[in-house]
């Protein structure tokens, strides 16, 4: 019971600093964007902000601004990690630092005249103030942006704790885990006991291994990591489309290759299934192949995306009252809180459940692929524990 | 929308980094943990067996045991008992013998006795007989001392022979 309490307070230590964290550190960010836009209008006139009305704050891009992408990493304030530009043009390739934007209000010359705009970068004519579309084109964007920089950060500290957890294991060899060890142990038992093996299959589940961990906690310390609003959190990494079609698309190349006869068949020609009715069948099963990987990818996207979204949304509330009367800000500022927390409890526990989702899936679609069908003892259905 | 387009450069570096942590975990991390996690799970279900292993030969060697004593409790009543069989039988022989030595040395006495018995009456009827020879030659020498005696006497007699 005592253990219990604990717990539960621990929990609450937990959620309580994600919710100050988030309170200290949006604060500075959503007013930041009214500034700089209030300086760009005034710098460079066309713009292309007709939409947008100077000084006023808009909540829908800001939000989107903090769940997508960008060239610098955000500390606080005014201040930033410039992160490395890459840009592969058709005359070559150009290197150089974001902080040579300046934010936006700055071009770089290279291969081309490079600016940021809205996020991205565009070939721009200083001149004239406009974008080249034509020249746009012809570059590709390799810059190690914020997720990239986010992935590669979240991927050393994975390579240092399960390395780390791997050389415990060697040492401690036969004797009870301790410390980091006994904290990954149940993980990595989870995934092998409730993941692969009811998924896969007792005989099969072992070379799937590697893949179902990797993912499993690529997406869960990711998704943890996102809900960190400062450095070295704060990038939305699960919650791009990009990093989801690629695990996504791992999990569809790993279903072809290991697919066997049994699969292909059942695919191509559903055996027992007269022609006249395969005729409709094989087309689905086919474009089912692609939907299901598909879907994997949109469910975790969507997921971690939109916990992102309603968080930022409830702050925005705050400066959109604000605007309106300070007093009313302030009262709403409360409830904003509340429900932050509420959302950072929720978003807690989804970073895990995404995370399962996405493993158990991948799981499951490649015990389909490897089952022989005719051998009752690994059939996916047939495994209860 | 911004969001939901996939931007070309994440795809590729987390395409490339994804499949390098890939490879290094699984090298590095995945096999020496799943190993030795794998490793521990026997060591502990050989554990777990042995003690019920252990367990049964316990019980098998305190059934053992109990068997043994049983045995030997058995084996103590039937040398007890042996003994005891063993001792009631000497009394009874010895008192057999000694019956049989004691009649024996009973008749031999009676024997004994019967012809030492013997002796003396064979000797007092001799001894009778010359006593009655010598008593009836005295009488005879009285009776026949005078004339008038022998024939009072010769009278008797003939009296007594009247008429057979």
């Amino acid at each position: 019971m005592a253990n219990k309490i604990n717990i539960f307070k621990q929990f609450l230590v937990l959620v309580s600093i994600f919710a100050f964290n988030t309170v200290w550190a949006y604060e500075p960010i959503d007013k930041d964007p009214n500034q700089s836009e209030v300086h760009e209008e005034a710098t460079a006139e066309k713009h292309e902000a007709g939409h947008e009305e100077a000084g006023k704050f808009n909540a829908g891009k800001t939000i989107i601004e903090h769940v997508a992408d960008a060239h610098d990493w955000h500390l606080w304030g005014h201040t930033s990690i410039p992160l490395p530009v890459i840009l592969k043009t058709d005359k070559g390739f150009d290197f150089f630092l974001s902080s040579k934007f300046e934010h936006g209000h700055a071009s770089y010359q290279g291969n081309y005249n490079y600016r940021l705009h809205e996020g991205n970068i565009v070939v721009y004519d200083d001149l004239t103030g406009t974008v080249d579309e034509e020249a746009t084109a012809k570059i590709t964007d390799f810059s190690i942006t914020k997720n990239v920089a986010a992935m590669l950060l979240s991927m050393f500290l994975m390579l240092w704790m399960f390395i780390k957890v791997a050389k415990m294991a060697t040492k401690n060899r036969g004797k009870a885990p301790s410390g980091l060890q006994s904290w990954i142990e149940p993980l990595v038992v989870f995934v092998r006991d409730d993941v692969a093996k009811p998924s896969i299959g007792e005989k099969r589940y072992e070379k799937f291994m590697p893949f179902l961990l990797t993912v499993f906690f690529f997406i869960w310390i990711n998704n943890l990591l996102g809900l960190i609003p400062i450095f070295p959190g704060g990038a939305n990494l699960t919650g791009s489309i990009s990093v989801a079609l690629v695990l996504a698309a791992f999990t569809l190349v790993i279903t072809f290759v290991v697919a066997n006869k049994h699969y292909w068949q059942h695919v191509f020609a559903m055996p027992g299934v007269p022609i006249p009715v395969l005729i409709i069948l094989t087309p689905i099963e086919i474009l089912g192949l692609f939907l299901r990987p598909f879907v994997l990818m949109i469910r975790l996207f969507a997921n971690i995306t939109a916990g992102h979204i309603i968080a930022l949304a409830f702050f925005s509330l705050i400066f959109i009252f604000g605007e309106m009367h300070a007093g009313l800000g302030f009262g709403v500022s409360i409830l904003s809180l509340v429900f932050t927390v509420f959302m950072g409890a929720l978003e807690l526990l989804v970073a895990f459940l995404q995370a399962y989702v996405f493993t158990l899936l991948s799981a499951i679609y490649f015990g389909a692929a490897v089952d022989e069908g005719h051998d009752v003892h690994n059939h996916v259905d047939d495994h209860h524990h | 929308m911004e969001l939901v387009k996939p931007s070309i450069g994440l795809i590729f570096w987390m395409a490339v980094s994804f499949s390098i942590i890939l490879f290094l975990l699984k090298k590095f991390a995945w096999k020496p943990i799943l190993g030795m996690i794998k490793e521990r799970e026997e060591s502990i279900e050989n554990a777990l067996a042995a003690a019920e292993k252990a367990k049964e030969e316990m019980k098998a060697l305190q059934s053992n045991n109990e068997r043994i004593l049983a045995e030997a409790r058995a084996e103590r009543d039937t040398l007890l008992k042996e003994a005891r069989e063993m001792k009631d039988k000497m009394i009874a022989e010895a008192k057999t013998t000694a019956t049989k030595e004691g009649e024996r040395l009973l008749a031999i006495a009676r024997e004994n006795i019967q012809n030492e018995k013997m002796a003396a009456i064979t000797e007092l009827k001799n001894q009778v007989a010359t006593l009655s020879i010598e008593i009836a030659e005295k009488i005879l020498k009285s009776e026949l001392s005078s004339d008038e005696k022998q024939k009072t006497l010769v009278n008797t007699l003939l009296k007594d022979v009247n008429l057979n």
